[in-house]
C-alpha cells in the first residue's frame, strides 16, 4: 500500500457524542464505523471509488456552518460538532430522495426494485413523489452483456467513475448539462456500438438498476439469486476473487470479490463469460471412437454432434479402454513410449496428480502443458540468472513505482484487470514507458510508446542498457551488492550504441536514451512483459535483457520495483509450480539430480525416469518419428495451441492411443480414441496461483452436469487401473501431499486457504504471505543475480518478395486461449463471433482492399481465409490474427522454430502474405 | 509448398455463427480528419487545458463540430472520445452535431432573454427575427450578455448590438457584419502617458515591496467585487502562504444578468486591469496567470489580445505567461471553482470545498483568483493610498462600488458610487430618475441571484452584508429596476428558466430543484409549501452559490410581492 501522510485522530461531536475519527477519513466513514448509517447514493464505500458528493442524499448539519455538508466528502475537523439525524438534515435528504423518485419509473415497474435507492427510500419511507416529471431517455438495448435504461439514472456518475476511474476504460461520460445532463457512451452512442471493453464494473457500480446484467434484467423485475458461492476467475493469471451468483443449478451473473488481485473488479471474459458450462455442446457422457472411423489431420468434424465419430459409454468401459490403451504402451515400449499434457486451467491438484501419473505410472518425464508457449523462455531466463521462475513483486505494486514498464505485453486484452491498476498508476502520476511492435490501449496512457520493429527487442534493450552504462545511472551498491557478471555485460552492451541500434529497431537514438535515463534515474522502477518478449526464438534471450536492466539499476526487491512476467492463465504458475514440466519435479528441482530423484522415489514409492522428458513440440515431433505412441491429455487443445498446427494435428491423428479428457469435443478431442468427460471451473473445489505467487481458494459452486466427473476422480480411475493404487478422496488430501513435498508451501494449508482465500508464497516467518522477495540477493548458489549478456538474433523467418507481411498471433479481449470455453460464452461470442486478421488501413488501402473484405493469408505452412479488420493498432507491415478461431486457425500458419533455451515456438512473428479472395463476398 | 497447405479448411467453429465487426470497437479517427484538424490547430500545444481552445477553432471554421472532427480532437489531445465529447456538449456555444447531421446555417443571431430583455420586448424581437425568414441565419435566444443599458441586446455572430430592432439585424445580416464592433478605449500608449505601468514597474524593482503591497490592499477596504465580497489583501497573503509554484487566474467570466460592469472596464481601460493582474501575478510570485473571458465578449477579447501582446514586447510581461482563455457559453464557470475546471479543458462542475482554491486550485496548485473590476482598482489603491478606496462611500460603508443598472430608469448604465448608496440615491443621483411613465415597484440588488426588495425597502444600504435580512445579496451589484408595469411573477420566472438552463446538473437540489421548480412555477397557482420546501434544500444542499441562490427570486416574490402570484 502506498505510504500515505499520517495524521493524527481527529476529535469531533456526532450527534452528541464525542468520538474520534482516523486519519483521513470522512465524516460518513467515521459514522459508519461508529453505527450510524447516513444514506448514500453516489458514494460507494468500495475500494477504488471516490467520494463525489454530488446527490446529497448524505447531508449532515456542522454547527457553524452556513449550508449543510456532504457526509461522504467532508471530513471532520477538530473540535466540529456534526448532527447527522438533524430535522434539518433528515428533511433535507428525504427531498432529494423525492426528486429523484419523481424521475424514477414506479416502484412497481422499477428495473430493479431492491436496488440502493429503493432500499435506502424504504428505509427514508419515501415511496413517490410531489413533484412533476421530466422526460426521460429511452432503453438502449444494443449491448449483449448489459441492459441499459437511464429512466432510472440519478446522475450519481458512480459508473462515470468506474469506468474512468477504476477500470480506466474512459467510455461513459456524464455529457451536456443541467437537467439534461446525462450518461453517455462516447458520443452518446448506443453501448453496443461505443469503445466499451464489457468490463462491467458500471453495472456493478450502478445504485438504481439504470445499468444490469442483461441476465437479470426483465420487465417484471430483477431476476434473484438463490444463492451465492465465492470463488475467483477461471480465465487469466491475474486470479480475480469473484461470487457466482447462482438461480437453482445455473449461473445467473458473477461479481467481483474484494480480492488481492482484483479489489471487486473484472472483466468481460470473468464477469460474463461464464455460461459456458451450460453450453449445449458439453460432453455429459464418456466417448468412445467408433470402430473404424479414421483419424486425419484435416478431417472435419461438428463439435455438437460427437456421435458422428464417437459412440457414448459408460465410465467403466471408457476409463478401461483407456487405460488399456495406455498400458499396452507401457508394456511394450516403456514410459518414454508415451506422454502427458496436462492444463494450467485446472487446479494445483489436478496438475499435481496428473504430473505424478505420467511419472509414476507412465515412468517417463514426458509431462508439459502450454506453459511451453507461453512463458518457457521467461523462465528459463529466470531460473539461470536468479535461480527462480515465478514473479518478484505483485503487479498492483506498480502503485509505488515511478516508471513502469510494459514490453511485448497487452495488458488490457490479455490481463484487463492487472492493466487497471498501470493505469490507476498513471493516474497517480507513475511514468508508463509501452514498449510493443504493435499500439494498444495503454499507448494512449503512456508517457513514451516504443513501436519498435518486430523481433529486435535484444537491439533496443542493449541501447537502453548501453546508455545507462554510458550515461553511469548504474547502481553500482546494486550491482556490487546483489550481483555477478556485471564487467562481462558492460563490456557487451557498449557494442550497442543506440545510434547503430536505432535502424535495426526503429526507435531514434534520442528516444531510446530518454527511456534509459528515465528508468535509470527512477526511484522505483518495475518491469512488465508478456508473450511479445518470450515467443521468440530470442525469446530467452529477450528475458535475459529485462532481467539485466532491473539488475542494473538496482530495481529489484523493494516496493515499486521489480521483474514481473504477466503470466497468461489461471494456474499457469500454479502447474508450473507443481511440476507439470518436464524437466523439474514439484518446486523447480531437476528431474535429472540424483538426490533429488531419490527423494522424490521415496515420497512417490515408485521407480523415476531419470531424464528430463520432453516439451509440447517436441512431443509433437516425436510422435512423428515414432517415439510416442500414446498420450493422455487433460484440458489442453494443441491442435489449435501448438505452431504449425497441421503438423500438430497429423501427430495426434498419427497416436496409436489417445485418451482427452474435456468439458468439450475440442479440435484436440476430436482425434482421440477416449473422451472422457470433466469438470468445469465452478464445478470443482481447487487451488488456483495466479501471476502474483497467491494461492486461492475456487470453490465448487455448481453441481456436475450429465454423467461428467472431477478430474481427480478421473486420472485417480486411469491410474488404477494401470498399476496404480491410489485412494484419494477429494483435493484437500491431494493438496496435502503436494504441500508436503513443496517448500514453497510451507505455512499454506488447505484450511488457510478456506478461511483466508488468498495467500502469497513464500510465507515468511511471521506467517505473512511475502509479496516481495530478493529483498537480500537471490535463491542462486552465490546469493547474487546473474548478468548474461545476450546479442542481437533476427527472427527466424524474415519477410521476402515472397512473403513480405510479418504474421504476428495473440489473443482477442473476448476470447481466451483457443476459445474452447469463450466461444461456447454466449456473450463473448456475441461481441466477437468471427475469425478476423487485423491490419493497418493503411495497408487495406494499399492492396485495395476494403475492411471486412475476406482475405486469404498465407505462410510457407497454411493459409486462411478470413475478413480483414481494419486497425490503426497494427504497423503497416504487420498483420495481427488471433489464435481461438477453428474456422481460420493462425497456428496453421505459425512457425514452429524454438527458442534453444525455452524450447518455446516464435508465434511472434513469420512471413507471411496476404490476398483478397473475391470469390467471397464480404457482409 | 504443397498443394494442401494451400486448401483451406474449412471447419465450424464453435460459435453461434455471427459476423464479427470489420474494424475495432467504437468510433476510430479517420486519419485525414486528423491531418485536417491538426492542421487547423497548428502550434496550440495538445494538452488537456487547451481543448476547448482547439473546440472554438473547430467551431469558429465549420460552425459545429462533427463526430469524426471530434474523435480526431480525441486522437490529437490523447483524450477519450467520452472526455471530448463531455466537454463539447456543455458549453452552449458549441454546435455538437450528430452522424448526418447538417452544419448550422452561417449566422447565428443570439437574443438576450434575461431579465431586462425580456422586460424590453426579447421575445417579441425573437419571434419576429424567426419571422423573417432571412437566409442563411438562424435565431436563438441566449442568456445574459452584458448589454442589460441597452436591451434588447442581440448579437448577428460576433457583432453585438443594442436596443436591437428588427431592420438594424438585418442590416447587419445582409452585410455580413459579423465580426465586433470595437469600441474606443484608452490603448497602451496613452496609459502610459497618465503614469501607467508606473506602480507595477515600482513592483518590478523591489520600490514597493510584495509586503507593502499586501498590506496596502488589506487596509484598503478593497474586496472582491465579482460578488463574493472577500476581502482582497488577505486573500493575496493567503495565497503567498502556501508553498508554490502557485498560479493566478482572473474572473472575466462575467454572467450574472444585469453585470456589465467587468465588460465596461476591459473595453474601456484595458491597461488599468492588466497592470492589476500583472501586480497580482509579481505579488504572490504566480508562475503563470489565466483570463478567463466569457465568449460573448468578443470585442474585449480582441483588445486584451492586443494589450497583452503589446505588453509580450515590453520588459512588464514575459510571453506566454499570460493566457487569455476563452468562454463558451456557461454561466456556472463564473463561479471560481468551475471556471478553474474549465480553464483545465473540462466541464465546468464547481468544486468541493474545502479545499479551497487558495490552497488546491488551478491545475492543483495554490491559485490567487480575482474578479476584473477588483484587479482595476488595484493601481488606484496603491498609487492613491488605501484611505483613498476606503474613504469612499456612505451610510456607513466603505469602499467603491460599481453597479450597472438596468431596467425602468432614465439612464442606465454602469454607475461608479460609493459603498452603501440606496437604490432611491442610485436612481436619483446617477440615473437621472426613473424612466418616464414607470414608477419604482421593486428592484434586483444582485443580478438573478440576488433576490428582488420592493420599493419599500429603497433606502437600504446597498452593500455586502446589508441585504441578507431581506433574503437578498449585493453580489456583483447588477441592479435591475422593475415598475408597476413589471410583474415579479414573470420575473422569477424568467430567472428560474435561467438557472434551470444553466445548472451544471452535477447536484441534485440544483439540477432536478431548478427544473422542477421550473415546472411549478409554470402552474397557474404556485405550490408555495412545496416551492418553500424545495428552495430550502436547494439553498441548503447545493454544491455551488448558483443552487444555493437560484431560489432568491422567487422567495422575494412570496415574501415581498404576495399579490403577483395566485397560490395553491
Amino acid at each position: 500500500m502506498p505510504l500515505d501522510g499520517t495524521n493524527s485522530e481527529i476529535t469531533f461531536s456526532l450527534d452528541g457524542k464525542k468520538v474520534t475519527a482516523l486519519p483521513g477519513e470522512t465524516i460518513w466513514q467515521a459514522a459508519k464505523r461508529l453505527g450510524t448509517d447516513i444514506p448514500h447514493l453516489c458514494y460507494a464505500p468500495e475500494p477504488g471509488y471516490r467520494a463525489d458528493g454530488n446527490c446529497r442524499a448524505c447531508m449532515v448539519e456542522i454547527e457553524g456552518e452556513r449550508v449543510l455538508a456532504a457526509s461522504c466528502i467532508r471530513e471532520p475537523a477538530e473540535g466540529m460538532v456534526i448532527r447527522s439525524a438533524s430535522e434539518r438534515a433528515e428533511k433535507t435528504r428525504k427531498l432529494v430522495f423525492e426528486l429523484l423518485a419523481a424521475d424514477q419509473p414506479l416502484r412497481a415497474a422499477a428495473h430493479d426494485g431492491e436496488s440502493k435507492f429503493w432500499q435506502w427510500a424504504d428505509r427514508l419511507v419515501v415511496s413517490g413523489s410531489r413533484f412533476p416529471v421530466r422526460q426521460t431517455p429511452d432503453p438502449d438495448p444494443s449491448h449483449p452483456a448489459m441492459a441499459v435504461n437511464l429512466d432510472a439514472c440519478i446522475n450519481c456518475t458512480l459508473c462515470v467513475r468506474a469506468c474512468r476511474e477504476v477500470q480506466v476504460n474512459d467510455v461513459i461520460g456524464m455529457a451536456y448539462r443541467g437537467s439534461d445532463s446525462k450518461i453517455t457512451f462516447d458520443f452518446d452512442d448506443p453501448m453496443g456500438d461505443s469503445t466499451c471493453v464489457a468490463c462491467g464494473e458500471c453495472v456493478q457500480a450502478c445504485p438504481t438498476g439504470a445499468l444490469l446484467p442483461a441476465t437479470v434484467a426483465n420487465p417484471a423485475g430483477r431476476v434473484k439469486p438463490d444463492r451465492q458461492v465465492d470463488s475467483v476467475c477461471p480465465y487469466c493469471g491475474v486470479g480475480c476473487q469473484l461470487t457466482y451468483n447462482i438461480e437453482g443449478d445455473r449461473l445467473l451473473f458473477v461479481e467481483g470479490r474484494d480480492g488481492p488481485a482484483n479489489h471487486k473488479r473484472l472483466c468481460v471474459k470473468g464477469r460474463f463469460g461464464f455460461d459456458y458450462v451450460h453450453h449445449p455442446d458439453r460432453l455429459a457422457k464418456p466417448l468412445i471412437r467408433k470402430d473404424g472411423v479414421p483419424k486425419h489431420a484435416d478431417a472435419n468434424f461438428d463439435p455438437s454432434n460427437p456421435l458422428k465419430h464417437f459412440r457414448e459409454t459408460s465410465w467403466e468401459e471408457a476409463l478401461d479402454v483407456a487405460a488399456k490403451g495406455l498400458k499396452k504402451v507401457i508394456d511394450v515400449k516403456g514410459g518414454n513410449g508415451l506422454a502427458g499434457f496436462g492444463s494450467a486451467k485446472g487446479s494445483n491438484e489436478e496438475a499435481y496428480l496428473f504430473q505424478k501419473l505420467v511419472r509414476t505410472g507412465f515412468g517417463t518425464n514426458n509431462v508439459d502443458h502450454c506453459t511451453r508457449l507461453c512463458h518457457a523462455s521467461s523462465v528459463a531466463a529466470l531460473m539461470e540468472t536468479v535461480n527462480s521462475g515465478a514473479v518478484s513483486a505483485p503487479f498492483y505494486d506498480c502503485e509505488n513505482s515511478d516508471v513502469i514498464i510494459v514490453i511485448g505485453a497487452n495488458p488490457t486484452v490479455n490481463h484487463p484487470v492487472a492493466a487497471t491498476f498501470f493505469k490507476n498508476s498513471v493516474k497517480n502520476g507513475s511514468k508508463l514507458i509501452v514498449m510493443d511492435p504493435r499500439g494498444q490501449a495503454l499507448s494512449r496512457h503512456a508517457t513514451h510508446m516504443l513501436q519498435f520493429k518486430g523481433g529486435t527487442d535484444v537491439a533496443l534493450l542493449n541501447a537502453i542498457m548501453h546508455t545507462i552504462v554510458a550515461e553511469n545511472l548504474t547502481d553500482e551498491d546494486y550491482i556490487q551488492g546483489f550481483t555477478e557478471g556485471f564487467d562481462e555485460l558492460r563490456e557487451h552492451v557498449a557494442k550497442f550504441p543506440p545510434e547503430e541500434m536505432s535502424d535495426i529497431c526503429g526507435i531514434d537514438a534520442e528516444t531510446i536514451r530518454m527511456v534509459a535515463r528515465e528508468f535509470a534515474t527512477a526511484r522505483r522502477g518495475i518491469i512488465f512483459w508478456g508473450m511479445g518478449i518470450s515467443q521468440h526464438i530470442h525469446g530467452t534471450d529477450n528475458a535475459r535483457c529485462l532481467i539485466a536492466l532491473a539488475l542494473m539499476t538496482g530495481h529489484v526487491g523493494r516496493p515499486g520495483t521489480g521483474l514481473h512476467p504477466l503470466r497468461g492463465q489461471n494456474n499457469v504458475q500454479g502447474a508450473s509450480d507443481v511440476g507439470l514440466i518436464p524437466m523439474f519435479f514439484p518446486d523447480y528441482v531437476s528431474v535429472d539430480k540424483e538426490d533429488i530423484r531419490r527423494r522424490f522415489e521415496n515420497f512417490w514409492q515408485a521407480e523415476l525416469d531419470p531424464n528430463p522428458g520432453m516439451t509440447v513440440v517436441e512431443i509433437m515431433n516425436a510422435i512423428h518419428s515414432g517415439d510416442i505412441n500414446a498420450m493422455y491429455i487433460m484440458g489442453e487443445n494443441p491442435a489449435m495451441s501448438d505452431p504449425d498446427v497441421r503438423h500438430a494435428r497429423e501427430a495426434l491423428a498419427k497416436l496409436d492411443h489417445l485418451v482427452v479428457q474435456d468439458l468439450f469435443l475440442t479440435e484436440t478431442a476430436f482425434h482421440a480414441d477416449v473422451v472422457l468427460p470433466a469438470s468445469a471451473f465452478p464445478e470443482k473445489d481447487g487451488t488456483f496461483t495466479n501471476t502474483n505467487r497467491q494461492v486461492q481458494m475456487g470453490r465448487k459452486a455448481l453441481p456436475l452436469p450429465g454423467d461428467t466427473r472431477q478430474d481427480w476422480w478421473i486420472i485417480q480411475e486411469i491410474g488404477n487401473r494401470i498399476g496404480l493404487d491410489w485412494t484419494y478422496s477429494g483435493p484437500d488430501e491431494i493438496f496435502a501431499e503436494m504441500a508436503a513435498c513443496m517448500p514453497s508451501m510451507n505455512g499454506i494449508t488447505w484450511q488457510r486457504l478456506l478461511e483466508e482465500d488468498s495467500v502469497t508464497y513464500p510465507v515468511g516467518e511471521d506467517g505473512v504471505g511475502q509479496e516481495i522477495i530478493f529483498r537480500e540477493g537471490f535463491p542462486t548458489e552465490t546469493g547474487r543475480g546473474k548478468f548474461v549478456p545476450s546479442d542481437v538474433t533476427p527472427p527466424d523467418e524474415v519477410p521476402d518478395d515472397e512473403f513480405p507481411f510479418i504474421l504476428t498471433t495473440g489473443r482477442v479481449l473476448e476470447h481466451w486461449h483457443t476459445g474452447a470455453m469463450t466461444r461456447r460464452a454466449g456473450v463473448l461470442d456475441q461481441i466477437e463471433p468471427e475469425a478476423t486478421a487485423n491490419l493497418s488501413p493503411g495497408a487495406l488501402a494499399r492492396m485495395g482492399l476494403q475492411p471486412g473484405d475476406i482475405l486469404r493469408v498465407e505462410t510457407r505452412r497454411g493459409a486462411v481465409e478470413l475478413k480483414a479488420r481494419a486497425d490503426r493498432d497494427v504497423p503497416e507491415d504487420v498483420i495481427f490474427i488471433p489464435f481461438c478461431y477453428v474456422e481460420a486457425a493462425a497456428n496453421l500458419l505459425t512457425n514452429p522454430a524454438l527458442d534453444p533455451f525455452g524450447k518455446i515456438p516464435e508465434f511472434k512473428f513469420c512471413a507471411a502474405r496476404v490476398s483478397a479472395t473475391p470469390s467471397k463476398p464480404a457482409n | 509448398m504443397s498443394n494442401s497447405k494451400r486448401e483451406i479448411l474449412r471447419f465450424r467453429g464453435p460459435g453461434s455463427g455471427g459476423k464479427g465487426s470489420s474494424q475495432t470497437k467504437g468510433r476510430q479517427a479517420d486519419p485525414a480528419t486528423v491531418e485536417e484538424i491538426s492542421d487547423l490547430l497548428g502550434e496550440m500545444p495538445r494538452s488537456r487545458d487547451h481543448l476547448i481552445e482547439g473546440l472554438h477553432l473547430i467551431q469558429d471554421r465549420y460552425r459545429g463540430l462533427s463526430p469524426g472532427r471530434l474523435a480526431a480532437m480525441a486522437d490529437l489531445y490523447r483524450l477519450s472520445l467520452a472526455d471530448v465529447y463531455e466537454t463539447a456538449t456543455f458549453y452552449h456555444h458549441f454546435d455538437v452535431l450528430d452522424d448526418g447531421d447538417e452544419h448550422p446555417p452561417e449566422i447565428t443571431i443570439r437574443v438576450c432573454d434575461s431579465v431586462t430583455c425580456a422586460m424590453f420586448g426579447a421575445e417579441q424581437l425573437r419571434c419576429d427575427l424567426i419571422a423573417a425568414n432571412l437566409d442563411n441565419v438562424r435565431v436563438v435566444h441566449a442568456p445574459c450578455m452584458g448589454a442589460c443599458d441597452q436591451a434588447p441586446a442581440v448579437a448577428v455572430g460576433k457583432n453585438q448590438m443594442g436596443k436591437a430592432s428588427i431592420g438594424q439585424v438585418e442590416k447587419a445580416v445582409a452585410e455580413k457584419a459579423t465580426n465586433p464592433v470595437i469600441p474606443g478605449h484608452i490603448d497602451y500608449n496613452t496609459y502610459l502617458l497618465e503614469g501607467g505601468y508606473e506602480t507595477l514597474r515600482n513592483c518590478l524593482l523591489g520600490d514597493l515591496s510584495r509586503e507593502d503591497v499586501i498590506s496596502r490592499l488589506e487596509s484598503s477596504e478593497l474586496r472582491g467585487l465579482g460578488g463574493a465580497g472577500f476581502p482582497t489583501g488577505r486573500k493575496w497573503r493567503i495565497v503567498s502562504g502556501f508553498d508554490g509554484p502557485r498560479m493566478m487566474a482572473v474572473n472575466a467570466d462575467e454572467g450574472e444578468p444585469g453585470t456589465f460592469k467587468d465588460r465596461y472596464f476591459m473595453e474601456s481601460d484595458p491597461h488599468r486591469f492588466l497592470e492589476g493582474v500583472l501586480i497580482g501575478l509579481w505579488a504572490v510570485e504566480a508562475d503563470a496567470c489565466y483570463i478567463y473571458l466569457r465568449d460573448e465578449y468578443p470585442a474585449a477579447r480582441e483588445i486584451l489580445l492586443r494589450a497583452i501582446a503589446k505588453l509580450e514586447q515590453t520588459d512588464l510581461l514575459e510571453p506566454g505567461c499570460l493566457h487569455l482563455r476563452r468562454g463558451a457559453g456557461a454561466y456556472i464557470c463564473g463561479e471560481e471553482s468551475a471556471m478553474l475546471e474549465s480553464i483545465e479543458g473540462k466541464r465546468g462542475l464547481p468544486r468541493h470545498k474545502p479545499p479551497f482554491a487558495a490552497e488546491i486550485g488551478l491545475f492543483s496548485r495554490p491559485t490567487l483568483i480575482n474578479n476584473v473590476e477588483t484587479l482595476f482598482w488595484v493601481r488606484d489603491v496603491l498609487e492613491k493610498g488605501a484611505d483613498w478606496f476606503s474613504g469612499h462611500g456612505r451610510n456607513g460603508r466603505k469602499g467603491i462600488r460599481t453597479f450597472s443598472v438596468s431596467g425602468r430608469v432614465r439612464e442606465p448604465g454602469v454607475k461608479i458610487a460609493g459603498a452603501g448608496i440606496t437604490i432611491r440615491e442610485l436612481i436619483d443621483e446617477y440615473c437621472g430618475g426613473m424612466a418616464d411613465g414607470h414608477t419604482l415597484k421593486g428592484y434586483l440588488p444582485g443580478g438573478a441571484s440576488g433576490g428582488i426588495l420592493p420599493a419599500s425597502l429603497a433606502d437600504v444600504p446597498l452593500d455586502f452584508g446589508t441585504l441578507e435580512e431581506y433574503g437578498c445579496l449585493i453580489g456583483s451589484g447588477a441592479v435591475v429596476i422593475l415598475s408597476e408595469e413589471d410583474s415579479t411573477a414573470d420575473t422569477a420566472i424568467n430567472l428560474m428558466k435561467f438557472f434551470e438552463e444553466e445548472s451544471c446538473g452535477q447536484c441534485t437540489p440544483c439540477r432536478a430543484g431548478c427544473e422542477k421548480a421550473v415546472k411549478l412555477m409554470q402552474c397557474d397557482d404556485w405550490d408555495q409549501p412545496l416551492l418553500e420546501e424545495l428552495s430550502q434544500v436547494m439553498m441548503d444542499a447545493s454544491i455551488c452559490g448558483l443552487g444555493q441562490a437560484a431560489p432568491n427570486g422567487m422567495l422575494s416574490v412570496f415574501r415581498h410581492f404576495p399579490d403577483d402570484v395566485k397560490r395553491g
